[in-house]
């Protein structure tokens, strides 16, 4: 610990502190353009600058270390004139349009104008303009604006681990490009836009959208990917207009995929069921709910409850999974699976389906295997914070079984499938050596190494590596299952599974029951579905799950209701509801609590509280919001399954099309643009 | 005035054998061995007491430098870098060395590398020096060849390898750190300070950046001892230096001198005076492109040393000797200058990427006079806006040229402006 002065505040502080971060821990504001604690110090701006004692010229608080006994002085008359100075260049060439510009409102460069701006310019030349950049469908440039902090440079080439972009030439002619008039490559991309302090990068599909002073700002979950980003949802008027990232520095940090962020602005528009639907002689009519209602029960009635099931999507949250699978006990059903894609999960413990290392011990690994993963498309943000630690610690190493794929870092290829499993199992690999010689080494499992028949094996041989090099600990835990679906995690813990005797999705899909229920499940075969069994979908898209539906009772998306999501390190989380679900769609637990009323079964909660307070007393951390425990475990017991049952088929490629992967986003023209400009490029280059 | 047996640069003018044998003629690689045989502290502290300080232009003590080192490895190697991007406008002193006497370069890498405990030493050249780096790369060859350099440098058992690299042509890369980069394969740009490039330099490995004169005369020193070299020059500004005289006068050259030379005898004596007299003197920029220029009363009397010339608000810089005589548009000149730092400003840090292109817009104006009395201030505010608050040093060296100007010929700006708003006011009819 080092002793500094502040402004004659004295203060102890940590001695790899800047003097940045001592003034900050003092409660003294430093302003600052390219200074960015979640990126490296580049020290280019120079707005930062304080005056230390013994020290001839004013120094850059952001790169300079403390040092003990120092004097500091952030806010003297000297500095205030070096920061007025700083600033007055740093505007003679800023074009100043900000009453059209994006950023107007949350601009780094306005606000600290109010500090440091003089009344009026003193420059009589010409302004510099730089030519605008194509940097894809989601990043739009007014370079021109650019006050050259590489902030963007440097996020791309140290967090998302895609270096795109650059300066080229020097001096007053530097520009930030990529060159070559390609997108960026990058599921972050769109971070760059929120951590730009002016109006240079700015969102392109919320170009001209709305003045930031007007929106209201609604604290939610992304459900997109698993990961369980915190987002804030801005709207007006009803309208969802933009999301960004919330802090969170146990799940996202300060980032946000671009999947989550761009897709439901647009993708919540298009495609909506917006009232009840009824097939009547094979084609779709509108509905009253009544008639819905009364459609779906007089089918349940004919039947018996073993003959109903219900299948969860991956957006659900886990309230009405909760009401769902109350329903369907009252009717008499354990047909009930909330894993859509077959995935061999086993929800009897916890610790066999979640990241049990969790996202903060990421920072922990120092040994990595990754098995039919594609870590940067499934989970970005996760995929980020893997990266950071690998460029934190020399000796990382990341072991990777399944489709070679760029994780923005460098790995290991063992193999394609099970055998490279084997091959680490009997040690006959020299991964083996590394996982073996690593003090905290983790698995993590991708849905690819699941989804497919002998998933139960994979997964049981994965426990048994993870037994095998130690990674299930008192005090660590290794085993890790990556998710791709939000609602995945809190489904298997409300058991949304096959209860005794019961069915599983597979099952249910191929005729094993006469009433399906699809509660928002998509990524189906819907057409493979007989024609005797009658489909009762509620969500809220068009997409495959209502083409092929009997009844369609219109839900609200993520963005409006209020829900639960549970991410793959087992986090609840609660979302808020930001808008209303268009037309006659309603929030999709009280379509359930409707429902039940009209076919005998009325549900015991009338409010979404008494719900919550029901979930909680038959599920206990439900009662811990936002708490995510680190479990860790002597049992080692694994799942059932048996590891000598693995077939030799190659892990199937995770996830070869990032922008389109549920109903909201294949809804957004957007992501089509993404897919379009980004994706198409990039495949047919790869081809 | 220097005496011929203190010169240390004999062949400064290329009239003998550049190559290694006519080097041993002249003394280099004489003994080398035995003066690595003292051992690194004794050397360190040889050029310590010799008093030489660094001949890049910041004129910091060069002995002090090198001790900054790390005496124990903790495993990473340590590095010499030499500093051969000689760009500064008006000098070309280490052009000469690398041309006419690369051997006292290269031993003297071997020298000051063991002295810091490096094995390898880096000399980064100007790309445009081309048969500079060849005369550089066959010394080198044949110091290999002849074993003094190699695994087993001049029998010391001090394995030793010397690279040479090219530069761009970027004047910054001339910077030490943003030198590191350019050397590390990246864009020339200055690094923060600190981490110190002795702590953190090439590759992350502890470092010393040093021009190419200090490393040359350093092998002479140590053969002459500490004593004969702090005799010469003044207190605290001993030995010889190569100026570089340019200009107006009758026989630009180069020279080693004494430091502390009056300006005026240096003028006079080896560059054969003002073109016209040094009554037709005007100004002088006593230091390179960088330093703020005097005027001729006070070039009367100043001496060519660091403190000396500090004193006297300018720098001794890198002893390039830039002579203006009354012929000379002097806000021209500067503007030219302004014109260079725009052009070769980074573009990293704030004040200098912006103002330097400030400076040189209305240095442009300037000339022509075509501003407001009013923006004299202005300019001399930008310059200080600029001066202290950059990176590196390249906003200080763009700011200083002005403000030399303001500082002794603002009448000379101002009548310029006068001159112009007479020419260009509305003409009033004749009643």
């Amino acid at each position: 610990m080092a002793k500094v002065t502040v402004d004659g505040i004295e203060i102890e502080v940590p001695n790899n502190y800047s003097v940045l971060q001592a003034a900050e821990a003092a409660g003294r504001e430093i302003p600052r353009f390219c200074y960015h604690e979640r990126l490296s110090v580049a020290g280019n701006c120079r707005m930062c600058l304080v005056e230390i004692e013994k020290m001839p010229k004013p120094v850059a608080s952001c790169g300079q270390p403390v040092g003990e006994g120092m004097v500091i002085y952030t806010d003297n008359e000297k500095i205030r004139a070096a920061r007025r100075n700083v600033m007055e260049f740093l505007l003679i060439n800023h074009p100043l349009d900000c009453p059209i510009c994006d950023q107007g409102g949350e601009c780094d460069l306005q606000d600290e104008a109010v500090g440091y701006g003089r009344a009026r310019s003193r420059y009589e030349e010409n302004k510099r303009a730089v030519t605008d950049k194509y940097l894809g469908p989601l990043v739009k440039t007014v370079m021109t604006r650019c006050i050259h902090c590489t902030r963007c440079v440097r996020f791309l080439a140290e967090v998302a681990g895609v270096p795109e972009l650059g300066g080229t030439a020097r001096g007053e002619s530097m520009e930030i490009t990529n060159y070559v008039e390609r997108a960026l490559s990058s599921e972050l991309s769109g971070n760059i836009v929120d951590i730009c302090p002016v109006g240079a990068l700015t969102s392109k599909p919320y170009a001209f959208v709305a003045r930031t002073w007007e929106l209201n700002k609604t604290d939610s979950i992304d459900v997109l990917d698993a990961v369980g980003t915190n987002i804030r949802v801005d709207t007006k008027g009803g309208t969802v207009l933009r999301i960004l990232p919330r802090r969170h520095d146990g799940v996202n940090e300060d980032w946000l995929a671009d999947k989550g962020r761009h897709a439901p602005v647009d993708g919540i528009k298009y495609r909506r069921l917006d009232r009840p639907w009824l097939r009547e002689n094979g084609t779709l009519r509108e509905a009253r709910w009544d008639e819905a209602f009364d459609a779906i029960a007089a089918r349940m009635r004919a039947v018996a409850g073993a003959r109903i099931g219900a299948i969860a999507g991956d957006l659900c949250d886990v309230e009405s999974m909760f009401a769902l699978k109350r329903l369907m006990a009252g009717l008499g059903s354990g047909n009930l699976d909330c894993r859509q894609d077959g995935a061999a999960l086993d929800a009897s413990r916890r610790d066999y389906y979640l990241f049990n290392t969790t996202i903060v011990g990421i920072d922990e690994i120092d040994a990595l295997l990754v098995i039919g993963a594609d870590i940067r498309r499934e989970a970005p943000v996760l995929n980020a914070r893997i990266r950071r630690r690998w460029a934190d610690l020399p000796s990382f190493q990341v072991g990777l079984i399944g489709a070679e794929v760029d994780l923005t870092y460098p790995t290991t290829w063992i193999g394609e499938g099970p055998a490279a499993l084997a091959c680490l199992l009997d040690g006959s690999h020299d991964f083996a050596k590394i996982l073996a010689g690593a003090k905290n080494p983790a698995v993590i499992i991708g849905q690819s190494a699941l989804t497919r028949a002998d998933g139960a094996a994979v997964l049981a041989a994965c426990w048994q590596l993870a037994v095998q090099f130690n990674m299930i600990r008192s005090d660590w835990h290794g085993f890790n299952v990556l998710h791709r679906a939000a609602a995945r995690v809190g489904g298997l813990d409300i058991g949304f599974v096959p209860q005794a005797g019961g069915l599983d999705a597979g099952a249910m899909l191929a005729g094993g029951v006469d009433v399906l229920w699809l509660l928002a499940a998509d990524e189906i075969d819907a057409t493979a579905v007989p024609g005797s069994c009658f489909v009762v979908y509620q969500g809220h898209h068009g997409d495959a799950g209502a083409a092929r539906a009997d009844v369609i009772l219109p839900g609200a998306s993520y963005l409006e209701k209020s829900g639960l999501y549970v991410n793959t390190e087992g986090r609840v989380q609660a979302a808020s509801q930001a808008c209303f679900p268009p037309g006659d769609a309603r929030e999709d637990w009280t379509i359930l609590r409707a429902f039940s009323e009209h076919v005998g079964h009325r549900l015991g909660f009338d409010a979404l509280a008494g719900l919550r307070a029901q979930l909680a007393a038959e599920y206990p951390i439900f009662g811990d919001i936002g708490d995510c425990r680190r479990l860790a475990s002597l049992d080692v017991t694994g799942p059932a399954g048996d590891p000598a049952g693995m077939g030799a088929d190659a892990f199937a490629r995770p996830m070869p099309v990032y922008y389109q992967t549920d109903p909201i986003s294949r809804a957004s023209p957007t992501m089509a643009r993404c897919v379009a400009e980004i994706a198409a490029p990039m495949q047919a280059a790869a081809e | 005035m220097l005496s011929d047996k203190d010169r240390i640069f004999t062949n400064l003018y290329g009239m003998h054998d550049w190559r290694l044998a006519g080097a041993r003629t002249r003394g280099d690689w004489d003994g080398t061995a035995a003066i690595l045989a003292r051992g690194r502290d004794a050397i360190i502290e040889e050029v310590k007491n010799s008093g030489l300080r660094g001949r890049g232009g910041a004129g910091f003590p060069t002995g002090l430098k090198w001790s900054f080192m790390p005496k124990q490895s903790d495993g990473r190697p340590s590095y010499l870098v030499v500093n051969a991007d000689e760009s500064e406008p008006g000098t070309c002193k280490d052009r000469d060395i690398l041309r006419y006497d690369p051997h006292k370069l290269v031993e003297g890498c071997l020298i000051a590398g063991f002295a810091m405990g490096a094995n390898t030493a880096f000399i980064y050249i100007r790309g445009e020096f081309y048969n500079e780096y060849l005369h550089l790369k066959a010394a080198i060859a044949e110091a290999y060849e002849a074993g003094l350099l190699g695994p087993d440098a001049c029998g010391s058992g001090w394995a030793f390898d010397v690279r040479v690299h090219r530069g761009g042509g970027a004047y910054i890369c001339g910077e030490e750190s943003a030198l590191l980069e350019s050397l590390e394969g990246k864009k020339g740009m200055p690094r923060m300070k600190p981490p110190f490039p002795a702590a953190m330099g090439l590759y992350g490995c502890p470092t010393t950046v040093n021009n190419v004169e200090s490393i040359a005369v350093t092998p002479t020193i140590l053969r002459r001892g500490a004593e004969w070299f702090s005799g010469l020059g003044r207190p605290k500004n001993t030995g010889t230096k190569i100026f570089c005289i340019s200009g107006h006068v009758n026989r630009p050259c180069n020279v080693e001198e004494e430091l502390g030379i009056p300006l005026r005898e240096l003028i006079d004596k080896h560059a054969g005076g003002v073109r016209g007299g040094w009554d037709n003197l005007l100004a002088i920029i006593p230091g390179g492109s960088s330093v703020p220029m005097l005027p001729k009363s006070i070039c009367d009397t100043v001496l060519m040393d660091y403190d000396n010339l500090r004193d006297a608000r300018s720098g001794l810089g890198t002893a390039a000797v830039i002579v203006m005589d009354k012929s000379t548009d002097l806000i021209r000149a500067i503007a030219r200058l302004s014109a260079f730092y725009k052009h070769e400003s980074c573009g990293q840090c704030t004040p200098c990427r912006e103002g330097t292109g400030w400076m040189m817009r209305m240095m442009n104006r300037l000339v022509e006079g075509r501003a407001e009395l009013a923006e004299i201030d202005l300019l001399e505010q930008v310059t200080r806006q600029v001066e202290g608050h950059t990176i590196c040093a390249l906003g200080d060296a763009a700011a200083w040229p002005i403000q030399g100007l303001l500082r002794h010929f603002r009448p000379v700006v101002e009548q310029r402006i006068k001159d112009y708003q007479a020419q260009t006011a509305p003409r009033v009819a004749a009643e």
